[in-house]
């Protein structure tokens, strides 16, 4: 490692702008004869629109005009489209029904759009949006999805009878039932996973503009990845073939997952773009993003786990009921069946795991990957089940674990996962150390002195991440591949632009993708430019989600660097009249190994641009190009430990102690990596102790503000305390797994791990709030009182 | 229609605004002050806070014309030209940014909760101070971190200079 290659805590090239107001988001983005766009939103869960009067609205000031739903099916524009098939158990393909970028006839969601304003400010539109008169027909609406598919429920879409989208199986169900009844223990836990709101906390926006002359459209947006906005508003929402369409995603205020989708709001702005031959910014608000941004997890769960008598996990069966809400977004079948069954092995040699997953329709937005995506529900139900089973077995829920861990690799889960590589003794050992686990019993004695309840849970968590191989995901029903692309432009003076497929909306690619370009020439990072977030720049990529950018995008990174040097070597052997062979680059230098003979990395590549003096079969020049396609998944795991302290007079639930362990692999950046894992973790804790998303009876959103919908503050969350282990990842260039998902995949089972130690209790869902929590002292109390 | 003069990072500016118009929109819209961000719309999360008269407010709770004849100072004018302020630099130097939207109301709140504090910041009051200010990104870890560092590194500057 050199001192800003792989493994040094390089500070960050971005923070620069951030800290001093430069960043440029798509909000600061002023175009000339720019006009503002208001939504005119659905008020009800579920009613048929009998009429729409648009003339007051068209006749207020600095009104350019309104755009109806109606306008883009005339104009050919298409469905919003799911990106991956899957198959009910009976073989029959999973029922989607019509998303229309704004329905004219029927609204299924609060907030679902219905009509765009456009004026000449935002006050103006937003003035007119209100003179809009629709007249609505109220129809029952379903929002408590376990009842779905009971007979008489409200119908969300005519062609999906009981709301049914898919009934998804994985696994032997036959065998997994066997073991369970030949078990020598059972254990059987209801579980939740509680709705959530992403919350980036930039709200999405967009700035769309056609030029006339060139018959060309501009998009603006607030995107994880730009080219595969392009894609789907090329061949799905005809807006325009993809040489006629940029799409721009500058600074992007956090991700999250929510700004993976196309939206409703960029297709109609991009459209209506065109039509009012104006360019056209809309800018979500709060409530707006509450409203439309894709909500994450939303399951119910029932499971079984089967001990044999000596301990070992013999069967895991589990059945889920997922809410897909309204509409299937674009990744929301995989979420809850490939992202999530695929991990219910965990850490364990469980031998027989069966998944039946429900797909069911409801009255709510529509929910997809947020932060982990499928593998924190996995995670959640495995650990919760685990820490029960000790619990009743009355073992250890640390040698529980143990006795079942996976320990030879790579393995072969009963659930189509490969696990690679990791060290899962080695990962619980230095979680217990740093814990000091042998000391909680004091420190549990300590706090029932001052009058609180103190309670520890672990989380053993394995993900996997690095979507994907291709083939694989090809395979299981995706839409798209899952490489990555980078394009390495050496210029003739010797710095470097490196162009990306993947994404930064707060990962620090422009430091670390440097460093491993710094790592392999012995450059400074200063002279390296990252580019990307930009469809005429970038020739294509997937951007970035899943913990990617990481294991994939570096990945092409470092495919694109070995073209480099192949090259760079063979010019420098060339004009040292050496070997390329022999030619090692190091420090900026090109050497000629074993002798004192050199040139600078500068003289080299001005020698590639001069072409004065190359070899006759070369070309000039200094670019590469590379596509990466990962062989298999990633695999990081971990384990988490929390320790909480609950207050039985107020309710109140307090982290008190923090500790990861984590095995990323190989880590570039360990600021970087410590910061993600922070983040993650805050989410964790957020969806465990503070954060859920309410509707009411009748569809509307109670939780629409952050006045309503808690998010963590700083008083809320604890000091962590972070180690790692690397164990390389042997499928990957780098050797990395991925790190950005890891804290909200693992933290939930640990803190209700804890919550319920403390409580003595299985039974509370998440998020464990205040009132819950005293709810559950007081139903206990008569029989603590007894015993 | 109302004309407000305000002076904003010590410059006098004077403006015609519509009387509804937030003192956010005048900075963001009507001077080109992009660095204080929007990220609600109920005064919760933060990330338009700056400094009138010398003390950390939220820029989208008040009206423009109510900031007439105010001293208002940004995140852009928070740096000595090309010196950082030493919040920003402990921001960058202890990774208390990640996607930065957050982050310009982040550091002008800090930056004031060290002014009320000269007699020094323990965790637990930056943690509670920090409540008005919402990061998605970081899990505050680093945000605390970096306080804690600009505290010490700012009341050794105030010592200096006395």
């Amino acid at each position: 490692m050199g001192i800003e290659g792989i493994g040094a805590r390089v500070l960050r090239k971005e923070d620069r702008r951030f800290i001093t107001g430069k960043g440029r988001y798509t909000d600061d983005i002023v175009e000339r004869d720019m006009t503002h766009g208001v939504f005119v939103r659905s008020p009800h869960a579920h009613a048929k629109v009998l009429s729409m009067d648009t003339a007051a609205a068209e006749a207020m000031p600095g009104v350019i005009g309104v755009v109806t739903g109606q306008q883009l099916i005339d104009g050919a524009v298409g469905n919003i489209i799911c990106g991956w098939m899957i198959y009910s158990k009976d073989g029959s393909p999973m029922k989607a029904a019509p998303w229309k970028v704004m329905d004219p006839e029927v609204v299924r969601h609060v907030g679902q759009p219905v009509a765009l304003v456009v004026a000449e400010t935002r006050a103006q539109a937003a003035d007119a949006a209100e003179k809009i008169v629709i007249e609505y027909e109220e129809l029952p609406a379903l929002t408590d999805f376990s009842k779905a598919m009971d007979d008489g429920a409200p119908q969300v879409h005519e062609d999906v009878p009981n709301n049914l989208i898919c009934d998804w199986q994985l696994g032997e169900e036959a065998a997994t039932d066997e073991a369970l009844a030949t078990a020598a223990h059972v254990i059987e836990l209801d579980l939740e996973q509680n709705r959530l709101v992403p919350n980036a906390i930039e709200p999405r926006a967009a700035i769309a503009s056609y030029n006339e002359a060139e018959d060309h459209f501009t998009l603006n947006s607030t995107s994880q990845n730009p080219h595969v906005a392009r894609l789907v508003l090329s061949a799905f929402y005809n807006i325009a073939p993809e040489h006629k369409l940029r799409v721009i995603a500058p600074d992007v205020g956090g991700g999250f997952g929510s700004k993976i989708y196309i939206y409703p709001e960029e297709i109609t702005c991009l459209w209506a773009a065109k039509h009012l031959g104006r360019p056209i910014k809309w800018v979500a608000d709060r409530t707006e993003s509450f409203m439309t941004d894709a909500h994450g997890r939303d399951h119910v769960t029932k499971a079984k786990l089967g001990l044999d008598a000596d301990h070992k996990f013999i069967g895991l069966k589990v059945e889920t009921t997922a809410n897909i809400g309204a509409y299937m977004s674009l990744f929301s079948s995989a979420t809850p069946t490939y992202l999530y069954a695929c991990l219910l092995a965990g850490q364990y040699t469980t031998p027989n795991i069966y998944c039946n997953v429900k797909l069911v329709y409801s009255h709510t937005t529509p929910v997809d990957a947020y932060r982990g995506a499928g593998r924190p529900e996995a995670t959640f139900v495995v650990e919760r089940m685990v820490e029960a089973a000790a619990r009743q077995l009355g073992v250890s829920p640390a040698e529980l674990r143990r006795k079942n861990f996976i320990s030879e690799f790579p393995y072969q889960t009963p659930v189509l996962m490969n696990y690679d590589k990791a060290d899962l003794h080695g990962l619980l050992d230095k979680g217990l150390a740093a814990i000091d686990y042998d000391g909680f019993a004091q420190r549990k004695a300590a706090a029932a002195a001052r009058g609180k309840l103190r309670g520890i849970g672990f989380s053993c968590y394995i993900e996997a991440c690095g979507l994907a191989p291709s083939k694989a995901v090809g395979q299981l029903g995706g839409g798209v591949g899952q490489w990555e692309s980078a394009e390495v432009r050496v210029n003739p003076v010797g710095t470097i632009e490196l162009l990306t497929g993947s994404h930064s909306h707060g990962q620090g690619h422009e430091t670390t993708f440097a460093q491993v370009i710094a790592e392999r020439f012995g450059l400074p990072t200063d002279n390296v430019q990252i580019v990307h977030g930009d469809t005429d720049k970038v020739q294509f990529g997937m951007g970035t989600y899943g913990s990617r950018s990481g294991p994939v995008g570096m990945g092409a990174i470092a495919k694109a660097l070995d073209k480099i040097e192949a090259k760079a070597k063979k010019l420098a052997g060339h004009l040292l009249e050496a070997d390329e062979n022999d030619i090692v680059i190091e420090g900026g230098e090109l050497k000629v190994a074993g002798t004192d003979k050199k040139l600078a990395w500068h003289e080299m590549t001005l020698g590639a641009y001069t072409a004065h003096n190359i070899p006759d079969d070369m070309e000039p020049g200094l670019s590469e190009k590379a596509f990466y396609d990962p062989a298999n998944f990633t695999f990081p795991a971990g384990t988490f430990i929390c320790e909480v302290e609950i207050d039985p007079n107020t309710g109140v639930t307090q982290v008190v102690k923090f500790v990861a362990v984590d095995d990323f692999g190989v880590i570039v950046n360990p600021n970087i990596v410590e910061g993600q894992v922070h983040g993650g973790l805050a989410q964790g804790i957020g969806q465990a102790l503070f954060e859920a998303c309410h509707y009411d009876d009748a569809g509307q959103l109670l939780t629409a503000s952050y006045m309503d919908y808690c998010m963590p503050r700083a008083d809320d969350l604890p000091n962590f305390a972070l180690d790692h282990i690397e164990t390389p990842n042997p499928n990957n260039p780098l050797g990395v797994k991925g790190c950005g998902e890891a804290g909200a995949i693992g933290a939930p089972a640990a803190v209700m791990n804890a919550v319920t130690d403390a409580l003595g209790t299985e039974d509370i869902t998440m998020p464990a709030t205040p009132e819950k929590v005293w709810r559950a002292i007081q139903a206990n109390r008569p029989a603590m009182a007894a015993e | 229609m109302s004309e407000v003069t305000l002076t904003v990072n010590g410059r006098e500016v004077t403006r015609d605004v519509e009387d509804r118009t937030l003192l956010v929109h005048l900075l963001r819209e009507h001077l080109g002050l992009t660095g204080t961000h929007v990220g609600c719309d109920t005064s919760q999360c933060g990330a338009c806070t700056i400094h009138m008269n010398g003390k950390a407010v939220k820029s989208c709770g008040l009206l423009a014309v109510q900031a007439d004849g105010s001293d208002i100072v940004t995140i852009e004018g928070l740096a000595n030209g090309d010196t950082l302020h030493p919040m920003q630099a402990a921001f960058r130097e202890n990774h208390g940014l990640q996607c930065g939207f957050c982050t310009p109301g982040m550091i002008m709140m800090a930056v004031d909760i060290v002014n009320r504090h000269p007699g020094g910041l323990d965790e637990q009051t930056i943690r509670k101070e920090l409540e008005g200010n919402i990061c998605r990104c970081t899990g505050y870890h680093n945000i605390v971190k970096a306080v804690a560092a600009a505290a010490d590194e700012m009341s050794g500057v105030a010592m200096a200079a006395e």
